[in-house]
């Protein structure tokens, strides 16, 4: 009875398989199709894509072989697009800003040998010039983001003055040249410390005119000018030329000397701007002076 | 041309149909994908074996598939109407005169209506299982929706435009072949 159970059940095992041969050929192909789906969707890798990309990829490449002249046109725009992009990117493009000037936070406010710090030193490569205006200005490619101010001295390699700044951006700043209408620097004779004001007529650019210097001066053709310690911008000593011309006017009790700068401004590549530390103080005071009286 | 050789033809260029042309028409909207390769199996002939349908379309949904590097993703619809295909010609022929005289469905073979409801109704079993798959992955229920009406429309006018334009002899079934 068993066995004719057992015989009777199998036999019916293989009917219904029989009869439902197609519906579970189906079921399990439908199973395979979702789980390759499912985990390839997982993986996104594997010996199917490897088998797809053999039977595929020649057919593929036939077909882009064709394409991808009809998207010549449009590929060339992008390319161009592209290196355009790249050719902004070329570092001759940028300059690097400030990579010269370190900040230190001292705990000190005086220099342990009793000095306080005045000047700062910082380099800046002129980026525009003229020479040939009335009023001429220096770009420079340093900005506030470099620690640019206004109204910092502007100073030529060789310690030769070159302006003062007057106006900045974040990376540039724009320099009032010596040879400018405006220009006033406070110089002196190296010979004697005899003061004046450094001026510019608008004229030549190799002649500059310092006034001021009285007559009890015993000045001659060739002496050295240089910043006065008056000057509250430019640190005392630099450079500023040599005398050319003495213009004696007799109505007047002092000279005008025609002086020759000694900054070649028409060919300046790098300056250094001078940042005067102590000229807040110092303005502040003189204008707390002024209006006392 | 027997029936074996045209329809290794018909395999091969439905899918390069789908895969290079239909595939690589710009998208008119997200709902709206041209799919006809299956149309294929609708042609396949009326005395094909179940087994043998389910089979291949088994094949021709994984090479659909090998194109699009989306393993399963076709060859379950495929399968699936594959395996309803026999039920609704079974439903939508009288028996004994049409499905012995005739090779493959077609309008002429079937008639317009008939063939009509047996394309839409493949169509959108296809479209509704492929669509539901990708809705699985990603998607919201309204994306179903809308995908699945638009490209069982798309797929309907784009085969009905193909029944007109390339139009089959229905053949005689004979006992020569």
């Amino acid at each position: 009875m068993g066995r004719l159970g057992g015989a009777l059940s199998m036999k019916n095992i293989f009917l219904f398989i029989r009869r439902y041969l197609t519906f579970i050929i189906f079921l399990v192909l439908q199973v395979v199709c979702l789980t390759i789906l499912v985990t390839y969707n997982k993986t996104h890798e594997g010996v199917y894509s490897n088998v797809a990309m053999g039977v595929t990829g020649w057919t593929d490449k036939q077909y882009n072989s064709v394409e991808s002249y009809f998207r010549l046109k449009n590929e060339n725009q992008r390319l161009v697009d592209e290196n355009n992009a790249l050719r902004n990117m070329l570092a001759s493009n940028f300059s690097g800003p400030d990579t010269s000037k370190t900040f230190f936070i001292d705990s000190l406010v005086k220099d342990t040998t009793g000095k306080v710090r005045k000047f700062t030193w910082l380099p800046a490569k002129v980026i525009n010039n003229s020479i040939s205006l009335q009023t001429n200005f220096i770009t420079l490619e340093r900005g506030t983001k470099q620690g640019v101010k206004k109204g910092m001295a502007v100073v030529a390699p060789g310690n030769s003055i070159v302006g003062v700044v007057v106006s900045t951006s974040e990376n540039y700043s724009i320099v009032m040249s010596l040879l400018h209408r405006n220009s006033k620097v406070s110089s002196m004779l190296k010979k004697d410390n005899n003061a004046g004001t450094l001026e510019w007529d608008g004229k030549d650019p190799l002649v500059l005119t310092l006034k001021n210097i009285p007559k009890s001066s015993k000045v001659v053709k060739g002496d050295t000018v240089l910043t006065s310690q008056y000057s509250s911008v430019f640190p005392y000593g630099l450079m500023v030329g040599r005398i050319t011309a003495i213009d004696a006017d007799p109505s007047s009790n002092f000279f005008t000397l025609k002086v020759r700068p000694a900054t070649n401004l028409s060919a300046i590549q790098y300056v250094y701007l001078v940042d005067n530390l102590l000229f807040t103080e110092q303005k502040q005071l003189e204008d707390e002076i002024k209006k006392a009286n | 041309m027997t029936d074996i050789v045209k329809n290794i033809f018909r395999f091969i260029l439905f899918l390069l149909l789908q895969a290079f042309v239909l595939n690589k028409v710009p998208p008119l909207h997200q709902f709206i994908v041209p799919y006809v390769y299956f149309l294929f199996l609708l042609w396949l002939p009326f005395s094909i074996p179940r087994l043998a349908l389910l089979l291949i379309a088994f094949i021709f949904g994984l090479s659909m598939d090998f194109f699009t590097s989306t393993p399963g993703l076709h060859a379950a619809p495929c399968l699936l109407i594959a395996y309803i295909r026999p039920f609704l010609l079974n439903l939508l022929l009288p028996q004994e005169t049409t499905e012995l005289s005739y090779v493959e469905p077609s309008l002429k073979s079937m008639g317009w209506a008939p063939y009509f409801v047996y394309v839409l109704i493949l169509t959108f079993m296809h479209h509704a299982y492929l669509v539901l798959l990708e809705w699985l992955q990603f998607g919201d229920f309204l994306y179903f929706l809308g995908k699945v009406t638009a490209t069982t429309a798309i797929s309907i006018m784009l085969i009905f435009l193909i029944e007109l334009l390339f139009y089959r002899k229905a053949k005689y079934r004979t006992n020569i072949a």
